[in-house]
């Protein structure tokens, strides 16, 4: 493994985290995807702030992605990992799971570890030890990744 | 302009997890591969990220207000840690786990127009509702037991 392999996710990581200090320094808001998206589909289940700014981060999200197919459709994958049905069950529990613990990779692993929030902090080592244990699980079962 | 500021904000972050090879489910279930063929590389999307905020959370203590708006909607940072946070984080870790998605990935692949993505993100979508409902039926249920009791 050399430091190589690292430059690009730093990159990205540094892009990901001006991202979410223009929503934090502009707006006085926290750049948490799940609760954004949970917001447009039923108001109470979302963070706080306002419904317009939340379509357009969103819309950002969706011109980002447009951008990167444009120019860099390397970064998608040709293949998904598993089957439909699994993706649809690995969907509703990232949705489920995401409002149960009001928050994600980027409202708690990004925003909230970065402001040493305890329950961030808590939540972050409990969903990545979660997902470590389930892709082990799997790989184990002999179920391909 | 807040809604310029919110999109400009959501295209940075498509484009960084894109350049951080987030986009990429083989990878992230390679980053949590951690008893097999590990790949570390993806912590360093994470790092990035905290760094950039880090900063970014000192300066904001400095400001009056936000730049564009006048009031805030930060939680509050020392609430307690609680079972249903735990519970929920498990819920996500193993979705997380079984599709190499989180809710950012998904929602930028949506333009890949991919099956799986779709059938992903519509998951996502009828688990934030049944999130809604279970809670308003639990909410009632705790209402009506109080007024039992």
């Amino acid at each position: 493994m050399s430091l190589q392999a690292f430059a690009g996710p730093v990159a990205g990581g540094l892009l990901v985290g001006v991202a979410a200090a223009i929503m934090l320094l502009g707006l006085g808001r926290i750049a948490g995807i799940s609760g954004i998206f949970a917001g447009l589909l039923a108001p109470t289940a979302g963070t706080p702030g306002d419904r317009a700014t939340d379509a357009a981060f969103v819309g950002g999200l969706l011109a980002g992605g447009l951008v990167l197919l444009a120019v860099a459709p390397q970064v998608f994958p040709a293949a998904a990992p598993r089957t439909l049905p699994v993706m649809a069950l690995a969907g509703f529990l990232v949705g489920f799971g995401t409002r149960l613990g009001c928050g994600c990779t980027s409202g708690h692993g990004v925003c909230g570890v970065s402001r040493l929030a305890p329950r961030s902090i808590a939540a972050t080592a409990t969903f990545v030890a979660a997902g470590m244990v389930t892709v082990t699980v799997l790989r184990v079962l002999g179920v391909a990744s | 302009m807040k809604a310029v500021l919110s999109f400009v904000a959501g295209l940075v972050f498509a484009l960084g997890l894109g350049v951080g090879g987030m986009l990429l489910p083989e990878k992230v279930l390679g980053f949590l591969d951690v008893a097999g063929a590990w790949d570390p590389a993806l912590a360093g999307v994470m790092a990035g990220g905290i760094a950039v905020m880090a900063v970014a959370w000192r300066v904001f203590a400095r400001l009056p207000h936000p730049l564009v708006e006048t009031r805030v909607c930060v939680p509050d940072r020392d609430r307690p840690i609680d079972g249903r946070l735990l519970a929920g984080a498990v819920i996500f870790g193993v979705g997380w786990g079984l599709g190499g998605y989180c809710p950012g990935p998904a929602i930028v692949s949506l333009v890949t127009r991919m099956p799986a993505v779709l059938a992903h993100v519509a998951g996502m979508i009828v688990g934030v509702v049944t999130f809604v409902v279970v809670r308003r039926f639990a909410q009632a249920a705790v209402q009506t037991s109080a007024a039992d009791g």
